[in-house]
C-alpha cells in the first residue's frame, strides 16, 4: 500500500481544515458526548467517595445494635410487642462478647433548649464516656464526658456545634448554665463539627451522662416494662474486621439468650455494621455511577450519529472530488480509508476537545462547591476509545458509499 | 514528428474492434460500433465529434475509466481491457493525465497541493512531491502562485494547475476534455499555446476531446465519430499556433 497511516492523517487534517465548518459541526456532538461522560463519571465517582468519607469518619470497624427488626412489610415488633434493649443488655455484651475493642450505648430523645433568650430544641444524646473515642468524634472546646460524669450522674452536657451557635451566638458557652426541659445542666464542652451530610446536620445535637439522661432528664422514656432501663443504641467497635462475623454470632446468641428467642424466632434486634452500610450505599452510588455514565453514553452515541450524518452530506457534497481522485489514480481502498482517517481524526480530536470541556466543568464543580469530583483515567481512556470507535463505525457507512462511487458518474455529478 | 510514415515506432494507444453496450432500461444503446484507431507518441490529435457521437465514451474508454464491451485497448504496451478497477486505478495515475472542462481542483486546497494529489496516490514522498510539483507548476507559469488557493486563481489559472496535475507522474498521454470549454477566448488561446509548446518541445502526446472546431485546428490530426463509429481521420495542412495570438476566436 503506497500511503501510510501518518500520510492519511495529514491529508484527513488538510481537508478537515479545509472545510473547517463541516469538520465543527461533526465534532460538538463527539466533544460533548465525551465531555459528558467524563463529567458526569467524575461527579458519580465524587459522590462515592463523598458517601465513603462520610461513613469512615464516623469511626472504623463499628457495628450497631438497635431494639426491633428490620422492617419486612409490616410494623417492626408488632403490637403490644415493642422491644427494647436494657442497660443490662449492654453489660452483658460488653462483659462477654469477644473481639471487642471498645463498647458504648446510647439513649435518645429531643430535648428542649433554652439559655436567657435563646432556645433549640435538638436531639440529646446520654452517652458513655467511650463514645468520643469510639465515633471518632471529639469536644474541640472543654471536654466531652467522663466516668465520674456518669457515675455521678451530673447535670452537664455537651453542645453539638449547631446546639452551641444557636444558643451562644456570641458568648463563650463554657461553664454557662443551659435548661434542659426545665432541668439546668453546665456546658462543659462543645463538640467538634460534622458538617450536615445526606444524614441530615450531624451537629444538631447535644450529649449528657447516659445515666443523667436515664434517670435525671428521661426516666418515662427510658423505663422498659420491668423497670429496666432502656438504651437507644449500643455501638460496638470490633478489634479487626475479619472478626466481625464471629463477634455478630456471639452477639447474637447472648440477646436472644437473654430475650428468651425461641428457635425459628425472628431477632427482635438489628444489627448494623458499618461495612454493611457501606457496600449497600456503595453499590448504590455505583449504580448511580453506571447510570450517569449511560446516559453520557447516549449523548456519545447521539454524537456518532451527527457524525454519520454529516459524513453522508460531506459524501454527496464531495462526489466531483472523489471521482476526481479515482481518475487521477486513487483506489477504492485509498478512498476508504481517507474518509474512514477522516472520520477517526475528527472524533479523536472531538474526544480531545470533550477531555477538556469535561474535566473543566468536573474541577469548575470542585472549585465552586464542597463536593470534589473525581476525574478517573479510566473515564478519560473509556470516553475516547468509545469516541473513535464511534467515529469509525459511524464512518464506515459513508466511507464505503464514497469508495464505490463510479469515477465517470462522479464527475460529471452536479 | 515521425510517427505518420514511420510505423516502426510501436503507438501508444492501439485500439481495435472496440465496442460498447448500455443498457438504458430495456433499450439497448451502441455507444460505440467497433472503433479502431492507432495513437502515436508526441501526437496531437482532437477526437471531435456532436453530442451522443460516443465521444464522450471514447474518451472514458481512452481515461481506463470504463471498460470495452468488447475488443482490445493497449495503452503504453499495456492491455487494459480485463484489468480490475485497481490495476485501471493504476494505470490511470500513471499513464494518464486528465484535464477537465470545469478543471476540477480540490476547493480550499492550494496549487501545490493540488498538483501533489497523483503523486501521493502513486506513493512518493514529500520532498519529492514537493520537487517535483514545484517544477510542473513552474513549467506551466505558476512558479509565483505555489501557495494560492483554487479560489484566488483566474480560471486559465486554475486550467494551468490541472495541467500541472495532468503532467506530474510523467503520463503517456494527457486526455483534455474541452479544456476551453469554461474559458475565454483570451485565456483558452493561452491554454492552447501552453499545450502547443508541451507538445512541440517534450514530445507529450495529448489528446483532447471536443466538438468545438477551433480547437480541432490547433491538431495535426483530427479524428471524427459519428454513431459511434470513427467516420474521419485526417491531418490538418496547417496547423493554427495558438502562442503569440490575443485569442482562440481570432480567424
Amino acid at each position: 500500500m503506497p500511503i501510510n497511516i501518518l500520510e492519511s492523517a495529514r491529508l484527513a487534517v488538510k481537508t478537515l481544515i479545509a472545510n473547517k465548518l463541516r469538520a465543527f459541526l461533526t465534532m460538538v456532538g463527539i466533544s460533548i458526548g465525551v465531555g459528558a461522560v467524563i463529567a458526569l463519571m467524575a461527579i458519580g465517582v465524587g459522590v462515592q467517595r463523598y458517601i465513603a468519607d462520610q461513613f469512615t469518619s464516623a469511626g472504623t470497624n463499628l457495628v450497631g445494635v438497635t431494639p426491633g427488626r428490620v422492617q419486612r412489610g409490616g410494623p417492626p415488633g408488632g403490637f403490644g410487642n415493642q422491644t427494647v434493649l436494657t442497660v443490662n443488655d449492654y453489660k452483658a455484651i460488653a462483659g462477654t462478647v469477644p473481639y471487642l475493642e471498645s463498647t458504648s450505648a446510647e439513649f435518645s430523645a429531643i430535648g428542649n433548649f433554652v439559655y436567657e433568650g435563646a432556645t433549640t430544641q435538638v436531639q440529646v444524646n446520654g452517652a458513655l464516656p467511650a463514645f468520643a473515642e469510639l465515633r471518632n468524634w471529639p469536644a474541640t472546646k472543654g471536654r466531652f464526658i467522663d466516668e465520674a460524669d456518669n457515675g455521678g450522674r451530673s447535670r452537664v452536657v455537651v453542645l453539638g456545634n449547631t446546639a452551641a451557635t444557636d444558643l451562644f451566638p456570641n458568648d463563650d458557652p463554657l461553664d454557662k448554665v443551659v435548661k434542659i426541659n426545665n432541668v439546668p445542666f453546665r456546658v462543659i464542652g462543645v463538640m467538634e463539627s460534622k458538617g450536615s451530610s445526606f444524614l441530615g446536620d450531624q451537629d444538631a445535637v447535644a450529649f449528657v451522662p447516659l445515666a443523667t439522661a436515664q434517670e435525671r432528664l428521661f426516666q418515662k422514656q427510658a423505663q422498659g416494662k420491668t423497670g429496666e432501663r432502656v438504651v437507644s443504641t449500643i455501638y460496638l467497635q470490633v478489634t479487626s474486621e475479619k472478626d466481625r462475623p464471629a463477634m455478630e454470632v456471639a452477639l447474637k446468641d447472648l440477646l436472644r439468650e437473654r430475650h428468651r428467642l425461641k428457635e425459628g424466632d425472628e431477632d427482635d434486634f438489628t444489627v448494623t455494621s458499618q461495612t454493611q452500610l457501606l457496600d449497600t450505599f456503595g453499590a448504590v452510588t455505583a449504580t448511580l455511577t453506571l447510570f450517569l455514565g449511560a446516559i453520557a453514553a447516549i449523548s456519545l452515541l447521539v454524537g456518532g450519529i451527527g457524525i454519520m450524518n454529516i459524513m453522508l452530506v460531506s459524501v454527496t457534497e464531495r462526489t466531483r472530488e472523489i471521482g476526481l481522485r479515482k481518475a487521477i489514480g486513487a483506489k477504492s481502498h485509498v478512498i476508504l480509508g481517507q474518509f474512514l482517517t477522516e472520520a477517526i481524526v475528527l472524533s479523536l480530536i472531538g474526544g480531545l476537545i470533550g477531555i477538556v470541556i469535561g474535566s473543566t466543568i468536573a474541577l469548575a464543580i470542585g472549585y465552586f462547591t464542597d463536593f470534589k469530583p473525581v476525574i478517573q483515567l479510566q473515564a478519560i481512556a473509556l470516553a475516547v476509545g468509545f469516541s473513535m470507535a464511534v467515529g469509525l463505525f459511524f464512518g464506515i457507512y459513508p466511507a464505503r458509499r464514497a469508495s464505490k462511487l463510479n469515477p465517470i458518474d462522479a464527475l460529471r455529478y452536479e | 514528428m515521425n510517427h505518420t510514415n514511420g510505423k516502426s515506432v510501436p503507438p501508444v494507444i492501439a485500439l481495435r474492434e472496440i465496442t460498447k453496450t448500455y443498457a438504458m432500461g430495456d433499450i439497448e444503446v451502441h455507444a460505440l460500433q467497433g472503433a479502431t484507431v492507432s495513437m502515436y507518441p508526441g501526437d496531437l490529435v482532437s477526437i471531435m465529434g456532436p453530442s451522443g457521437s460516443g465521444k464522450s465514451t471514447l474518451m472514458n474508454i481512452l481515461g481506463c475509466l470504463d471498460q470495452p464491451t468488447s475488443g482490445s485497448y493497449q495503452l503504453d504496451g499495456l492491455e487494459t481491457e480485463k484489468m480490475k478497477d485497481d490495476q485501471l486505478a493504476e494505470v490511470r495515475n500513471k499513464k494518464i493525465g486528465f484535464v477537465f472542462q470545469s478543471f476540477n481542483l480540490l476547493r480550499r486546497t492550494s496549487a501545490i497541493d493540488n498538483v501533489e494529489q497523483p503523486m501521493i496516490y502513486a506513493g512518493l514522498n514529500a520532498r519529492k512531491r514537493r520537487e517535483k510539483a514545484t517544477a510542473a507548476l513552474t513549467a506551466v507559469g505558476l512558479g509565483d502562485r505555489l501557495g494560492h488557493h483554487s479560489n484566488e486563481l483566474s480560471g486559465g489559472q486554475q486550467q494551468r494547475v490541472a495541467i500541472a496535475r495532468a503532467l506530474v507522474n510523467d503520463p503517456a498521454i494527457i486526455l483534455a476534455d474541452e479544456p476551453t470549454g469554461n474559458l475565454d477566448s483570451k485565456s483558452g488561446a493561452e491554454i492552447m499555446c501552453l499545450f502547443q509548446r508541451l507538445n512541440a518541445e517534450q514530445g507529450i502526446t495529448i489528446i483532447f476531446v471536443t466538438h468545438d472546431p477551433r480547437i480541432a485546428q490547433h491538431t495535426k490530426r483530427v479524428i471524427r465519430i459519428s454513431d459511434g463509429k470513427i467516420v474521419g481521420d485526417t491531418y490538418n495542412q496547417e496547423v493554427l499556433q495558438a502562442c503569440g495570438k490575443q485569442s482562440l476566436s481570432e480567424d
